[in-house]
């Protein structure tokens, strides 16, 4: 399989094949049959209203959300098979969440190391090799024995990348990594995704930086009402959307003060 | 008339006041001093008391409430797991035990391991057991419900997140969940503490040797035997808020320090 010593980039990419994904609480369907492909090595950037579904669809690949019916594929495991062995699936699997969800009790090292000796069983100075090397990556090897409440909120998601990238994980996905933080200091965020993404990590990312998503995603997926609107390359969907919603959505979201002259 | 809010203000609190200087002058008028002075503050005749209160009785108290505590937090834990368990039968099962010892008196249970055990299986425990069973069982009921809040009080996103890592369920309550409820549920277990050692006086219901009496049992013998009226009690008293004062200023302690670290 893979090396164990977390170098950058020589880590096998997983792809992820999402076929008829269905979701719903209660009568509420919020998944209406998702089919969606990224190739190992691909970005892949999920946009659209919030309430669409994007991050259900995300937080389901991961089995954050248990989904109601369709099979989704993570490189060699199949989710959704009943019997898949969770834990070992998701070492594979980052995640980086909106609110970045660092363990508050534990240092910056420690949140990085804390999955490496508990989960993979590396010895103490292995994990702690591990995660020094990929805080370096985000830009904050000189922050290890902070804790998470003295860093800014740009500072926290880093090191949340940092601590998902330390499993040596085939897949990223993140859900609206930027949308809790001040405006300044979303681009350190953006900078190292974009990073990640030219050493060819598999991504999927919910987002609504558009001109991310136009400059890094392979793909861009469209998504509204819990189905895929329109999809394709960044460029075709972004800068010319052939759907009205698509359309819609990307008016509103490009152009915020347009609104009033939208409603004719 | 109308007033200003200041002045509003200054007629409030002139009121205040003279309701204050109007009830200590009732209390000095209708109490008999002569009698409080011979019955209730009359430290001449304690000498006998020392130093067995503070060796012995101080002593028992520490021990009693340490046992039951001791159970009841790891009682405590199992409950407050039970209640949040999957398993719908450990759930009821939790919640009617925490339901039925929250409800009954600690007094009762007491009576029920100190003189109904021995009844009903002839066996004959040692005061050390009956008291970790029984307050330790009163106590698991409460100490459970402030475990559980505070397992509760953990946001989603850690067990989420530690999920994500590959971490087992039970790997993460132990290494992310617990060791932060632990710390929002500080303040409210040294409250728990606090009422432990305040109902281990409870246990002079039992038949206690001299070397088992504990404050309160300490300050109804000198009742009877010093003719101090109930002196010895109001120095059993001052015993407790020895031990029960430094605990809450803890508490206090622990609050503020967390409130500073939550975001």
């Amino acid at each position: 399989m893979n090396n164990s010593t977390g170098s950058t980039a020589t880590v096998q990419a997983a792809g992820v094949n999402i076929k008829d994904l269905r979701k719903s609480y209660g009568s509420n369907e919020v998944l209406k049959g998702i089919s969606l492909t990224v190739e190992p090595g691909q970005v892949v950037c999920l946009i659209g209203p919030s309430g669409s579904g994007k991050s259900t669809l995300l937080r389901c690949v991961n089995l954050l959300e248990q989904p109601n019916g369709g099979t989704i594929n993570v490189g060699e495991f199949e989710a959704t098979d009943p019997d898949v062995d969770l834990n070992r699936m998701r070492r594979n699997v980052g995640m980086v969440f909106q609110h970045f969800n660092l363990f508050p009790h534990l240092s910056v090292l420690d949140n990085c190391t804390i999955s490496q000796s508990k989960v993979l069983k590396r010895s103490k100075s292995e994990a702690a090799e591990v995660a020094r090397h990929n805080l370096e990556r985000v830009g904050l090897g000189h922050l290890a024995d902070r804790f998470p409440d003295q860093l800014s909120g740009g500072q926290q998601q880093r090191v949340a990348i940092a601590r998902a990238l330390s499993m040596d994980p085939q897949l990223m996905l993140f859900d609206e990594p930027t949308s809790a933080l001040d405006p300044e200091t979303v681009g350190d965020v953006l900078a190292v995704m974009r990073k990640l993404a030219q050493e060819g990590m598999t991504m999927l990312v919910v987002t609504h930086e558009m001109g991310f998503a136009r400059e890094v995603a392979d793909r861009v997926v469209f998504m509204d009402a819990g189905v895929v609107v329109e999809e394709g390359p960044a460029e075709n969907v972004i800068s010319a959307p052939t759907q009205p919603r698509t359309k819609e959505f990307l008016r509103r979201v490009l152009d915020p003060t347009h609104i009033d002259v939208v409603e004719d | 008339m109308a007033m200003t809010a200041r002045q509003r203000a200054k007629v409030s609190l002139y009121v205040q006041a003279g309701i204050f200087v109007v009830a200590v002058a009732a209390v000095i008028l209708a109490v008999d001093w002569k009698t409080i002075g011979t019955s209730v503050f009359n430290f001449s005749k304690i000498g006998p008391m020392f130093p067995d209160i503070f060796l012995v009785g101080l002593k028992n108290t520490l021990i009693y409430t340490a046992l039951a505590f001791v159970v009841g937090l790891s009682g405590g834990l199992l409950l407050a797991l039970m209640k949040l368990s999957s398993f719908p039968l450990y759930r009821w099962l939790a919640t009617g035990y925490i339901e039925f010892f929250r409800g009954v008196p600690a007094l009762l249970v007491f009576i029920a391991f100190g003189y109904g055990v021995p009844l009903a299986f002839g066996v004959q425990w040692d005061v050390n057991i009956v008291v970790m069973v029984s307050l330790g069982m009163v106590a698991s009921a409460y100490i459970a419900e402030t475990l559980r809040a505070g397992l509760q009080a953990v946001p989603k996103g850690q067990m989420e997140a530690a999920r994500s890592l590959g971490m087992p369920h039970w790997r993460a309550m132990i290494s992310i969940v617990i060791p932060q409820a632990f710390k929002i549920v500080l303040p409210p277990l040294t409250n728990e503490i606090i009422l432990l050692t305040k109902d281990s006086s409870l246990i002079y219901v039992l038949g206690l040797t001299a070397s088992q009496y504990e404050l309160t049992k300490f300050g109804r013998d000198g009742i009877s035997s010093l003719g101090a009226g109930l002196t010895p009690l109001l120095v059993a008293g001052a015993f407790y808020l020895v031990i029960t004062i430094p605990l809450s200023l803890l508490a206090r302690k622990f609050e503020s320090r967390s409130a500073r670290t939550k975001r």
